[in-house]
């Protein structure tokens, strides 16, 4: 309450300070809001306490912990609720709010708008908090000696990380809506918002990267059915705000190079902000059915309200001052880099819509037939494939082609090398055996593989011209030549690195058509085959400890004959909650992981189940997640600087072209 | 440079034959990809939401018996077609992970096809309208550096980075 009172006086006091250019007061609402941090942290961390302490006075302690939960999870129950994870929300957001307001000598003037903005969207979660969804509501009745415990699922070291990053994800696109719309209610003049907004929106997506790749990690290795991404409304949820991001980071470069853009892209942010937010309706409310529903209830129409009014507020400014964002649009050509941005976030933002089309589908499905159909994997697979492999293509072609214009010389010189390697692959892989014409799933899988190929030679050819031009330079190697070549412009090169990593994990997913699995129970000594691999049951047992009781196999797997291994996949189950879990075995190669599941016993004789899943690849996937990861690092970097004394207009010149020569041969056009 | 020359083709040939030789074995037998399918487009009916092959609740006894089901309607020779209204008329239309390409059902298909064109086809107009106005700027020259100057700079940029 505390905290929320901070907060309106921030917004306020903020507010009126602008309005009046009463800049002492506009202190104080920092400050304020600095001092919600303090409140939020303080609430958060007593909750934390309640749960270390066993404190089942605390109705949410009673809901998502029990004695026996080891100490990481019960500060993990800080999130697996919905009270305690609205309260995280809120530390999260109040802590981006500090590090935006202790960072105000950036711009003041920006940041006291952003701040205003801030405050408004901390006092929508801090009243949910206060008076929606109390995370200290204190338990009715006499106060049991054991809590619940918290869901089984969540008993993972990868849900310690995976909710906090997505958090961090969602609440950190508030900053950029914040920046944003600061910078359209002040008619902002000058492109420095965008830089500020850029990396802001950066951070924000990597977290949002990392939250849905975790997130994909602890589907897979926890939920035990052999997949790590199932299209659940909740997943979707995660994906719509990144995927609006990722057209923001590409179209900004529009605005900043070109002055172009201004609209679209502070659209864009407003739609990430707002989809963030519908997420996590969706996430709250169940409007749709969901694997991951832990945390229903009744405050979706808190959500509704707030996502209308945002919109509005943003609708309102947008017409007030849209003038504001007139920009000139000229291309010179339609085969240049502007125009591949524009296909980019075409493309981004129709998956987009696929993706919010297939999760709303079956809503407006009931609301007009009166029948609720069900949008599945089949659905989003077919909607999404053939968009996901078009933006694989420009991500082939975009670095290759020059701003303002690229000719058909230049492009035919840059492109063919890689083409070539390219459909060489295609071909190999035909050759070896791979049979596109029998299904469409192998089809998409040998095009992804070729245009990732095609990608990996294009981003290749960019560093070795660049590495190379250096080396001869400075005289040293090219790869001394290439990462004096990434320091220089760590964006752009850290933004192929993350194309690295997305190409890799491409790849990950080409496996999936080629996914096996098999059911077996087995016995002493019985033996099961999947692939090269053979599965002996050399024994099965059981097991009591204080939060779970456990069953599971003892598997000898052999390959060729010979022994590499003993698999041990586990069933638990939780005292406390009275829920089963699985334990999934994994052995995870760079060609394929064995993937085993205890899926129960036959009550007959005692015998253990086991589903045992073939899953080529999927290593990849977590591995163009680790380069995803290093290359947005890479991107936020600031460049190294060369030039200490202003350099003349000739040198300038020179300068450009070395630059453009570190980056790629096709300058077509003046300089930019 | 020599060394990654020498590499690249190497390092390339590994991912290709590998992938290759992972993938080759695509090819399992008819039914169990009949089945594979069919079960891919039909849902566990025991409230977990999960695809039908995918359902791993800890003694599901529902998704059990549906598979058993699916199994039957296909040994009996169903068509897929036959094998899939048989479910539909059994659970209802929720059963199906997709919506069929009948009545209002159709447009959930159709939607994302129109997006995907209309909004490719706009951005192509919106190409052909920037690229038709005409400049109301100078043109990008660099200030005082001459036009041959600029291209003898671009033809440097051009030697320089042919590999």
């Amino acid at each position: 309450m505390f905290g929320l009172a901070l907060s309106v006086y921030a917004f306020l006091a903020g507010l009126y300070a602008l309005v009046r250019n009463d800049d002492p007061l506009g202190e104080t609402a920092r400050r304020a809001g600095i001092a919600v941090w303090v409140a939020v942290t303080a609430a958060s961390a007593v909750l934390v306490y309640c749960a270390f302490r066993n404190d089942f006075s605390v109705a949410y302690i009673l809901q998502h912990s029990n004695r026996a939960l080891p100490g990481p999870y019960k500060f993990a129950a800080l999130w697996s609720g919905q009270e305690g994870s609205l309260l995280f929300w809120c530390w999260l957001l109040a802590t981006y709010g500090l590090v935006l307001r202790l960072r105000h000598k950036v711009d003041t003037r920006l940041v006291a708008h952003a701040s205003v903005v801030i405050s408004a969207v901390q006092i929508f979660f801090l009243v949910l908090v206060n008076f929606a969804a109390h995370p200290f509501a204190m338990t009715i009745g006499a106060i049991p000696a054991d809590g619940n415990g918290l869901n089984p699922l969540l008993q993972y070291p990868e849900m310690v990380i995976h909710p906090p990053m997505l958090y961090l994800g969602y609440v950190g696109m508030t900053v950029p809506f914040c920046f944003a719309l600061a910078a359209l209610i002040m008619k902002y003049p000058g492109e420095k918002w965008i830089h500020i907004t850029r990396r802001w929106t950066m951070i924000g997506w990597l977290f949002l990267t990392c939250g849905i790749f975790l997130g994909s990690f602890w589907a897979y290795k926890v939920l035990g059915w052999g997949g790590w991404w199932g299209w659940d409304p909740v997943e979707n949820a995660s994906l719509l705000p990144w995927l609006t991001g990722t057209a923001f980071l590409h179209s900004v470069m529009m605005q900043e190079k070109r002055g172009m853009m201004k609209v679209w892209n502070m659209w864009l942010i407003f739609s990430t902000f707002l989809l963030a937010i519908f997420g996590t309706f969706l996430t709250r409310s169940g409007v749709v059915s969901s694997v991951h529903a832990f945390a229903e209830s009744d405050i979706g129409p808190y959500f509704v309200y707030f996502l209308a009014l945002t919109f509005a507020v943003c609708m309102f400014f947008y017409v007030r001052n849209h003038a504001h964002l007139q920009s000139e649009h000229k291309l010179e050509s339609l085969v240049s880099r502007e125009s591949s941005f524009l296909f980019n976030n075409v493309l981004l933002l129709v998956a987009a819509f696929a993706v919010l089309w297939g999760t709303l589908f079956p809503v407006l499905s009931e609301w007009v037939t009166g029948h609720k159909v069900t949008v599945g994997p089949p659905f989003f697979n077919k909607v999404n494939i053939p968009v996901a492999l078009c933006l694989l293509l420009l991500t082939a072609v975009g670095p290759l082609l020059a701003w303002r214009k690229t000719s058909t010389e230049s492009l035919r010189r840059n492109f063919l090398v890689p083409a070539i390697i390219a459909v060489s692959s295609g071909i190999l892989l035909v050759a070896f055996g791979m049979k596109p014409w029998v299904e469409i799933s192998y089809f998409y899988s040998l095009m992804t593989i070729m245009l990732s190929v095609l990608v990996a030679a294009t981003i290749a050819s960019e560093f070795i011209r660049g590495g190379l031009v250096i080396a001869r330079h400075n005289d040293s190697n090219i790869f001394h030549g290439m990462w004096i070549l990434t320091r220089r412009n760590t964006r752009r090169y850290g933004g192929y690195i993350v194309h690295v990593g997305v190409i890799i994990t491409m790849i990950g997913f080409a496996g999936v058509a080629f996914y096996q699995n098999n059911e077996q129970e087995l016995g002493f000594g019985d033996k099961m085959s999947i692939g090269p691999y053979t599965l002996v049951c050399r024994s099965y047992t059981q097991d009591d400890k204080p939060n779970y009781s456990s069953e599971w196999a003892i598997l000898d797997i052999y390959k060729g004959g010979k022994q590499i291994t003993t698999m041990y996949p586990e069933q638990r189950f939780y005292k406390a909650s009275q829920q089963s879990a699985t334990m999934v075995a994994n052995r995870s190669t760079v060609m394929e992981d064995l993937y085993l599941v205890y899926t129960g016993k036959n009550p007959e004789n005692g015998h253990p189940i086991i589903k045992a899943h073939l899953n080529p690849l999927v290593w990849w996937i977590w591995a163009g997640a680790h380069f995803i990861l290093v290359g947005t690092i890479i991107a936020l970097i600031p460049n190294m600087q060369t030039k200490s004394k202003k350099p003349s207009l000739r040198e300038r010149a020179r300068a450009l072209v070395e630059d453009d020569v570190e980056s790629r041969a096709p300058v077509e056009a003046g300089n930019d | 440079m020599k060394i990654v020359r020498k590499m690249l083709p190497r390092w390339a040939a590994i991912l290709l034959f590998g992938s290759a030789l992972l993938l080759m074995g695509a090819s399992g037998d008819p039914t169990g990809q009949r089945f594979d399918r069919l079960g891919h487009n039909l849902m566990c009916t025991c409230g977990c939401n999960q695809v039908l092959l995918e359902c791993n609740h800890v003694g599901c006894t529902t998704s059990e018996q549906m598979r058993q089901e699916l199994k039957l309607s296909m040994a009996r020779g169903d068509s897929d077609d036959v094998v899939l209204a048989g479910f539909v008329a059994k659970y209802g239309p929720t059963v199906l992970s997709a919506p069929t390409t009948t009545g209002f059902n159709r447009v959930a298909w159709i939607m994302p096809v129109v997006i995907f064109f209309a909004a490719l086809t706009a951005v192509v107009l919106v190409i052909r309208v920037w690229k038709n106005r005409k400049p109301t700027d100078p043109p990008a020259s660099g200030g005082d550096t001459g036009s041959g100057e600029l291209d003898e700079f671009r033809r440097r940029a051009r030697e320089e980075t042919t590999i």
